[in-house]
């Protein structure tokens, strides 16, 4: 009898706004993925929950937050300390931070592993660039908000890089800062970014996302277009229904995830001082810099490069633009990736080489990145070393290798062996 | 022997720039209730003068097994309610005055400096006549605050020197006896250390057990998901 | 056919059994969030009791004294004040305090611990204006039959001293008298001995 009732209910609801139901079919019900997703293909899905993990606990904490140059960093301890359950919610929010950046790698890590980026999904993989610039500016409008001492010079070391662009520089950091200094005027209005504008952004592009991609449909490990042989219900053969296969499959890879979350939330929220960092403990001292400054793990591979670079033509602009050009490259990744093939089962070994030596580098400038320049020690006082400091020295050859699996990357994917792309994916129960 | 004195004394300022005093491990057990009260009575005897904890209230201090009766008589020495927020009595400014820099608050200086450090530093002050305070510390070279546990301690000099690999070594002499012998001293130091460290996190102890029912619901979860999923995928071939 | 209703059973068990897990998983995961919410040890420090030196106010005098972001009133009741109370005894709506709200020890004629004593909320009932104190001299404005009370300008309800109100008011009830102790000459409002360590 509750059924029939609620049935009826739907009746009536779906008579007059039929759209609800047919978005469900058309990106649910109805919309035939490849059947050979892999764990690779997890990591969608958990930036989608991710993404509301973090908005549920930032609406939270923006309840108790103060967002006033005075009162920002007893207001977190308040949040710790007075309101309860208010210490789960902080943590919830500090390591959604990171863990938004796991996933985002580890997504995008996919894309390069089977041509996501690849003709016809060109788009899905701009939206996506740029949801993860907009995810960086996110995570550093944000890391302000507590005030405490590597939230305040790290926001002023940043601004401070804009300061060096030619002509404008000066007056860029001006008018982002809203002040001579990071100040509370700079306080308020990136409080104002982080819980507003750029979380609106953010669903808007992710929205983008999924649209875009669901228009030409998803990739597969394979790289094989599903769409080219159909059944005779009209559905490709390789394809499967969304709901319920991936949603089902989804949720496991979400209790997964949530579980590893609770641990580190849990036992190990500061995680050794990478996802909070101990020095963020202190409150922001405009008239002491701490002795060792650096961004937050996510941030470092591009830090490393910013800092290889030295200074050029007395600027150190150069440095800032090697940092930009690392990141906005990878727009361009659709055209450089000339191969014929997708998925890299079927390509040649040239990629798998360049692949690997493109994640230790990123890996190895991630690491250099949140150590001092000092951490691997001096080299011998050679006459034609403008330093001494053999970090520095390996971040410029990790560098320069990461720009080299880019630019070359026209030339060694068309050369590339390819073999022979079947016309079914594999899959085996 | 002056002379000696001064000449032991003047090497450790010369030294210490360079070196980092290795640190010891923190002793300390976060589930010892009787530790983090004594802890609490050498804070609020030795340190609350100077150094605020304004992030914790009194009332916070049940969790150490203290009731409010217990808290208000051996605990709070002023007029305030058990309520409030545990203030120093001076003003920031006077203090930057006196000591050339505000003696910070400690609320959460475990977590920003850590439990080790905070065992070390207690408890390597040694006299140093080159300082205002007349005292300097092996893990904070010229620090501004002096030995305030030195009557329990006692005072102490500290030699420091390069040996042969370049490695530096430190060597710790009496000058002085204090009211508790060595191990005594690192005992209270270790249950000061654990207060701050609760302190800092006071909802420390609860994070674990929580966690461990969160980890247990899910793992159910876990097996249910599984089960669903498998089924489901039955039908794939 | 057989085969598949086994299927779709097992199906339907496994999304149960899945969903209610999974629901009471949610259910937890809301917990702290909702909690959060709630008073936090600040605003319950706030909200502590408040003491008042009762050798500060003289005999027909009222204090007013903040208490949970309220008014509260304090009065030194003289002879005249409690006489008035039987004087309008029969105008009151609810001489008995049977509807109003006040602890067990103000449930009497003159609403308090002792009659010269008088604790209560200065907030009306109807729509939490606070009352203006208008002695019996005020007869010219409030009318002839005014033996003394409070008087709410927002809507005309009016009291007497025993905060208990007029018949033809708006207001519906007596004013609140908030739990409180006397020890001496100390009063604290917000605690008796129901509500320690509340």
């Amino acid at each position: 009898m509750v059924a029939r009732a609620l049935n009826g209910l739907w009746q009536w609801f779906d008579s007059r706004m039929p759209s609800v139901r047919q978005e469900w079919v058309k990106h649910a019900a109805g919309y035939y993925a490849p059947k050979n997703f892999n764990f690779w293909y997890f990591f969608g899905s958990l930036a989608l929950l991710v993404l509301v993990i973090q908005i549920v606990s930032g609406i939270f904490l923006t309840m108790n937050y103060k967002p006033d140059a005075n009162l920002a960093f007893g207001s977190v301890e308040y949040i710790m300390r007075d309101v309860p359950g208010g210490w789960i919610i902080r943590y919830i929010h500090s390591t959604g931070a990171s863990a938004f950046f796991v996933v985002v790698y580890l997504h995008m890590f996919r894309a390069l592993l089977y041509g996501s980026h690849k003709e016809p999904r060109e788009l899905v993989w701009i939206f996506g660039v740029l949801i993860y610039l907009t995810l960086m500016g996110e995570a550093f409008f944000g890391y302000l908000l507590p005030w405490g001492q590597m939230s305040y010079w790290g926001a002023q070391v940043i601004v401070n890089l804009f300061g060096t662009v030619p002509l404008i520089g000066p007056d860029l950091a001006l008018w982002i800062r809203g002040d001579y200094v990071v100040s509370d005027a700079t306080l308020n209005r990136f409080f104002a970014l982080h819980v507003i504008a750029l979380p609106l952004v953010l669903l808007g592009l992710v929205v983008a996302h999924l649209l875009a991609l669901h228009d030409v449909g998803s990739n597969n490990p394979d790289g094989v277009d599903i769409k080219k042989l159909k059944g005779p219900d009209g559905h490709a053969l390789d394809g499967i229904p969304f709901h319920p296969y991936y949603t089902v499959k989804d949720l496991l890879g979400a209790v997964v995830f949530l579980a590893i979350f609770a641990f580190v939330m849990f036992f190990v929220p500061e995680m050794g001082g990478y996802f909070l960092e101990y020095n963020n403990f202190i409150p922001a001292d405009p008239l002491k810099t701490p002795e060792h400054i650096a961004p937050v793990w996510y941030f470092t591979p591009f830090y490393s490069i910013l800092r290889a670079v030295p200074p050029l033509f007395n600027s150190q602009f150069p440095g800032v633009l090697a940092m930009g050009v690392a990141t906005v490259i990878l727009f361009f990744l659709p055209w450089l990736d000339r191969s014929p093939v997708r998925s890299i089962r079927y390509r040649g070994p040239q990629y798998k080489i360049w692949l690997t030596i493109f994640v230790i580098v990123f890996l190895v400038l991630g690491y250099l990145g949140t150590a001092p320049t000092t951490v691997w020690g001096q080299f011998p006082d050679w006459p034609f070393l403008d330093t001494r400091d053999v970090a520095t020295w390996v971040a410029r050859i990790c560098t320069v290798l990461y720009f080299l699996f880019f630019f070359l990357m026209p030339w060694y994917t068309a050369r590339d062996r390819v073999l022979p792309v079947p016309e079914r994916v594999s899959y085996h129960h | 022997m002056r002379t000696l004195l001064a000449t032991i004394l003047l090497l450790p300022s010369l030294a210490l720039a360079a070196a980092g005093y290795r640190l010891d491990k923190s002793p300390h057990d976060p589930r010892d209730l009787v530790s983090l009260q004594s802890g609490a009575r050498t804070y609020m005897n030795y340190c609350l003068g100077c150094h605020g904890l304004q992030f914790m209230r009194y009332e916070g201090l049940k969790d150490l097994g203290l009731n409010e009766a217990q808290i208000r008589e051996h605990l709070m020495f002023t007029g305030e309610k058990v309520g409030d927020p545990i203030r120093i009595a001076f003003n920031p400014k006077e203090a930057k005055a006196w000591f050339g820099v505000a003696p910070p608050d400690l609320s959460v200086i475990a977590r920003s400096r850590g439990a080790d450090w905070l065992y070390t530093y207690l408890r390597t002050f040694y006299r140093d006549p080159k300082t205002p305070t007349g005292w300097n510390n092996a893990v904070f070279p010229n620090v501004g605050m002096p030995h305030a546990l030195w009557t329990m301690q006692g005072e102490r000099a500290l030699e420091v020197a390069k040996d042969s690999h370049g490695h530096m070594q430190y060597k710790w002499s009496e000058l002085s006896k204090g009211t508790q012998a060595p191990a005594e001293y690192d005992a209270t130091v270790r249950d000061l250390v654990n207060f701050l460290v609760h302190v800092g996190e006071p909802n420390g102890v609860k994070r674990r057990p929580i966690g461990i029912i969160v980890l247990f619901v899910l793992s159910v979860l876990f097996i249910f998901a599984w089960l669903l999923k498998r089924e489901y995928w039955k039908d794939v071939k | 056919m057989n085969e598949q209703k086994k299927v779709n059973k097992t199906r339907r068990n496994l999304v149960v059994a899945t969903s209610v897990v999974g629901g009471a998983a949610g259910v937890g995961a809301a917990v702290p969030f909702v909690a959060s919410m709630w008073p936090s040890d600040r605003a319950r420090a706030a909200g502590a009791p408040v003491e008042v030196d009762l050798t500060k106010i003289a005999p027909g005098e009222m204090q007013i004294i903040e208490w949970r972001g309220k008014p509260v009133w304090v009065i030194k009741r003289t002879k005249e004040m409690l006489a008035s109370l039987k004087a309008s005894e029969s105008r009151l709506a609810d001489p008995g305090s049977k509807a109003s709200e006040q602890p067990k020890y103000a449930q009497n004629e003159h609403r308090s611990q002792q009659p010269e004593l008088m604790v209560m909320e200065g907030v009306c009932t109807h729509l939490g204006c606070s009352p203006q104190l208008k002695s019996a001299e005020a007869k010219g404005e409030m009318g002839g039959d005014w033996v003394g009370g409070f008087y709410c300008p927002c809507h005309g309800s009016k009291f007497d001293y025993a905060g208990r109100v007029f018949r033809g008011a708006p207001a519906p009830t007596n004013l609140k008298v908030p739990p409180y102790t006397v020890q001496a000459d100390k009063l604290v409002i917000g605690e008796d001995e129901q509500t320690k360590g509340a």
